[in-house]
């Protein structure tokens, strides 16, 4: 499963995940108030440096996430131009833009198995309470692993669609898949019975605390 | 409950697999992918609360910093954009399908879930989402709306074709259709 994180270490990659989480939490709280262009502009040009710091692939990359942004940022801009308030416009498009670049940043600077130890550290009090948080981790576990698969077969769907129609496959497949989807989960079900159902996920939890 | 707890995370699965693939393109040339199809089926085929826990599994998975969302998007950021709206509204229009699908059952299951995905993954998702640009963008709600106009035909297709699909799924897989199943 390709995870968004950059293969290519930068300093960024070394700070705690749930330090960098904690940073831009905080950075939503200090910079929502704000009205002023200036200051705001100059936080988008602190993310940017944070960005050039940490290398040209994390630079190439975070524009890349933030090219769908491009659009709804054009029509927020346009409808405060059309009200007369380009200033507060402004505003709202450089909060919205440095926000989700910093954001962005602590994904491609964090290997999922380190948001993953934030999300367990975050949990942790819920599962001293005896919530059943260990099969949170075999439902995450049992997604990301799926997905690969389901992604083939919908390939295959399309294949076997393209093979016999002139037209471009369409919703149609949205059944097959989910009854693809479907059939796998109840033969993904027998087997995690088989091996001793959900409640071996806690039971061994608990042995490794 | 092992079988509705693996429903849960195969069908996380599905709607980021719906995500991936730029489904149809209405005349307008806005590409309209399958991924709210995705949470509309969740609920009406697995229930009010299992169909909002599959789509909070999703949200998860996107936070951690995987690209699951339509066209690839994925990651923090996307909780702080104008759009966030819509992913808080996820959880609740899968919920308020599944709702409606599990108690109104007088009628043809396609008509029940096809309305039941036009309440939940239209009307109640769309008042999240725009909410969400209220709130981040500081539009009216009639801009807001506005701006997402060109989305709306295509969410109400979507829901359509979640009433159709929902029925042949009980048809073929009755015991499958957790939210019809007791």
């Amino acid at each position: 499963m390709l995870a968004l994180t950059l293969e290519q270490r930068s300093w960024l990659h070394a700070v705690p995940a749930g330090a960098k989480m904690a940073a831009v939490a905080l950075a939503v709280v200090l910079v929502v108030p704000v009205t002023d262009p200036a200051v705001i502009g100059a936080m988008v040009l602190g993310v940017a440096a944070l960005y050039g710091s940490a290398g040209a692939m994390a630079l190439r990359a975070g524009l890349r996430l933030l090219r769908p942004l491009v659009l709804m940022l054009a029509i927020i801009m346009a409808w405060h131009l059309l009200m007369g308030e380009a200033r507060l416009g402004l505003v709202i498009c450089l909060r919205i833009l440095g926000l989700v670049a910093l954001a962005n940043l602590v994904t491609l600077t964090t290997r999922l198995d380190d948001m993953m130890a934030v999300l367990e550290w975050l949990m942790a009090p819920l599962t001293r309470l005896g919530l059943p948080t260990g099969r949170l981790a075999l439902a995450v576990a049992l997604a990301i692993r799926t997905i690969p698969a389901l992604s083939l077969k919908a390939d295959a769907l399309r294949e076997a669609w393209r093979a016999r129609a002139t037209r471009r496959p369409g919703p149609q497949l949205a059944f097959p898949l989910v009854l693809l989807a479907l059939d796998d989960a109840t033969h993904v079900a027998e087997a995690l019975r088989a091996r001793g159902g959900l409640a071996a996920t806690e039971t061994t939890k608990q042995k490794r605390n | 409950m092992e079988r509705s707890f693996v429903f849960v995370a195969l069908f996380a699965a599905l709607i980021a697999v719906l995500g991936l693939v730029p489904s149809f393109m209405l005349i307008t040339g806005v590409p309209i992918s399958a991924q709210s199809l995705g949470v509309m089926l969740a609920g009406a085929v697995l229930g009010a609360r299992r169909g909002a826990l599959a789509v909070l599994l999703l949200l998860l998975l996107v936070a951690l910093g995987l690209p699951l969302l339509a066209g690839g998007r994925g990651g923090l950021g996307v909780f702080v954009g104008p759009t966030a709206g819509f992913l808080v509204g996820f959880p609740v229009a899968a919920f308020v399908t599944g709702w409606i699908t599990e108690r109104w059952r007088s009628m043809d299951l396609a008509l029940v879930a096809g309305v039941a995905a036009l309440v939940g993954g239209v009307l109640v998702l769309y008042a999240f989402g725009v909410a969400g640009m209220v709130l981040a963008a500081g539009l009216s709600p009639v801009q807001a709306l506005t701006a997402l106009s060109a989305f709306i035909p295509g969410d109400i297709i979507k829901a359509a074709i979640a009433g159709v699909v929902t029925r042949a799924i009980w048809q073929a897989r009755p015991d499958a259709v957790l939210s019809r199943a007791h």
